[in-house]
């Protein structure tokens, strides 16, 4: 039973690029976008906060049919993407990375939003008056005091972009070798006579690997609390 | 020479506070809740004033008629809270050299020396800030201040959450630092017996005003607090 196909390794290595490129392309934003929901007041902030957390409730299938209107190769962004930067989204892997990507965001974001909110700002404030520019604060007291909260964050991210179907396959289709993720494949394969043992064995796999991404997490969480005690 | 003359509103609190310090310490003695910290936070830049200017030695920090407002990372005013604030992801050491790496001064042996010995905090440097005792913390909080080479240090209420017998401990090492480190220091405390301890300069603040400003002989009589 435990004899992966070829087949099943490469959707099982394209899942681990899409969800690997997603979250390091990811990371960096949501930082910025956590830091500024639980630092500052602005307008557009309340927007902002629900433009995230969208692709939570909408259906996945319009996330994926929005992302292919405004990424495809005809979309206002997805044209000018291709025609200045040599950036194609439409049917491609980097497509299914951007589907991961966005699908992901507010689970990336949330925990590092809540760590950063954690970070007492007495602490900042205490930077601040060493001679500390707000960016040095945030650099060398507020992030590494919400690093585990970071990393929570990525790996909870990462563990979403691994499972993303409905928007990807929407997106980018579903083309072996190209755009096909352990869960496309899965559903290739239940719909196959036969399919259903490599399925079982992808199931398997999806379960093992996002087990081990809510360990993970958890884990992170709570080197979190330790961090913020001081020992 | 600290000069201060400034009006800020806090919800249904107001502070109208005025006066000039040539003291090396000056001392800002009041009831909790008189505007204190607020004060403080003020010269410190970590609260605007809403009218009125905040000078050092001649330098205008803070001037509201010609929207002058420096920001804190930029004063060179050091701050002892009265929680110690140390850094909990660094080491004593680092918590130290902080200031220093912020406003990349360079490594003055001498200055450490002399600091890590004035407040006795030399065998803690390799010790996260959790296992430090409360005395421990508010010294380093002292040496962390003082090594960012500040112009002016700000200390309120340090000795507040120390219980009487650290209090004693402590009040020493803020004598010698009166004395020897040439750092004119604006201390706050609503402890007469501090104040007459340390400060050489008093203002007595009372709900949000300056009422009197002078040697000792301004704070009341008893030992109380006002």
């Amino acid at each position: 039973m435990f004899d992966i196909s070829p087949t099943e390794w490469t959707a099982i290595l394209l899942s681990l690029r899409v969800a690997t490129v997603a979250t390091l392309v990811a990371t960096p934003l949501g930082i910025a976008v956590a830091w500024l929901l639980a630092r500052r007041e602005f307008w557009g902030k309340a927007l902002l906060d629900a433009v995230i957390h969208l692709p939570l409730v909408l259906p996945p299938v319009v996330t994926g049919y929005l992302l292919l209107l405004t990424f495809g190769r005809h979309g206002a962004v997805g044209a000018w993407l291709a025609e200045h930067l040599g950036l194609v989204f439409a049917f491609r892997w980097t497509g299914a990375a951007l589907a991961c990507g966005i699908m992901s965001f507010p689970l990336l974001v949330r925990p590092i939003r809540l760590s950063i909110e954690a970070v007492d700002r007495r602490l900042e404030q205490a930077a601040a008056t060493l001679g500390a520019a707000p960016w040095q604060v945030f650099l060398t007291v507020t992030l590494p005091l919400a690093l585990s909260g970071v990393l929570a964050g990525m790996v909870l991210g990462f563990a979403k972009a691994l499972g993303e179907f409905g928007a990807t396959i929407t997106f980018v289709s579903n083309i072996p070798g190209e755009t096909q993720t352990i869960s496309s494949a899965i559903y290739a394969l239940i719909q196959t006579p036969d399919g259903d043992a490599a399925a079982m064995r992808l199931v398997v796999v999806s379960t093992l690997m996002a087990t081990a991404a809510l360990i993970a997490s958890e884990w992170f969480a709570r080197r979190a609390l330790l961090r913020l005690h001081g020992n | 020479m600290l000069s201060v003359d400034v009006t800020k509103q806090l919800g249904e609190f107001a502070i109208e506070a005025s006066f000039a310090s040539e003291g090396r310490v000056t001392g800002l003695f009041g009831a909790s809740g008189a505007g204190k910290t607020s004060l403080v936070n003020m010269i410190a830049g970590l609260l605007r004033p809403d009218r009125g200017t905040i000078a050092i030695d001649g330098e205008t920090l803070d001037d509201t008629s010609r929207q002058l407002h420096v920001a804190v990372h930029r004063r060179r005013i050091g701050y002892v809270f009265q929680d110690a604030r140390l850094f909990p992801h660094l080491d004593i050491r680092k918590n130290l050299n902080y200031g220093r790496r912020m406003n990349r001064l360079a490594e003055d042996a001498a200055l450490w020396q002399r600091v890590t010995e004035l407040l006795d905090i030399g065998h803690l440097l390799d010790r996260r800030p959790g296992r430090l005792s409360g005395g421990e913390r508010q010294r380093v909080a002292l040496g962390r201040a003082l090594l960012s080479e500040p112009r002016l240090l700000l200390l309120d209420e340090p000795l507040g959450s120390l219980d009487e017998e650290r209090k004693e401990d402590i009040l020493p090492y803020l004598v010698r630092l009166r004395d020897e480190a040439g750092v004119p220091m604006v201390y706050v405390s609503h402890d007469a017996s501090e104040m007459r301890k340390l400060a050489t300069q008093i203002a007595i603040v009372r709900r949000g005003r300056v009422t009197a400003f002078g040697g000792s002989e301004v704070l009341p009589a008893a030992t109380e607090p006002a």
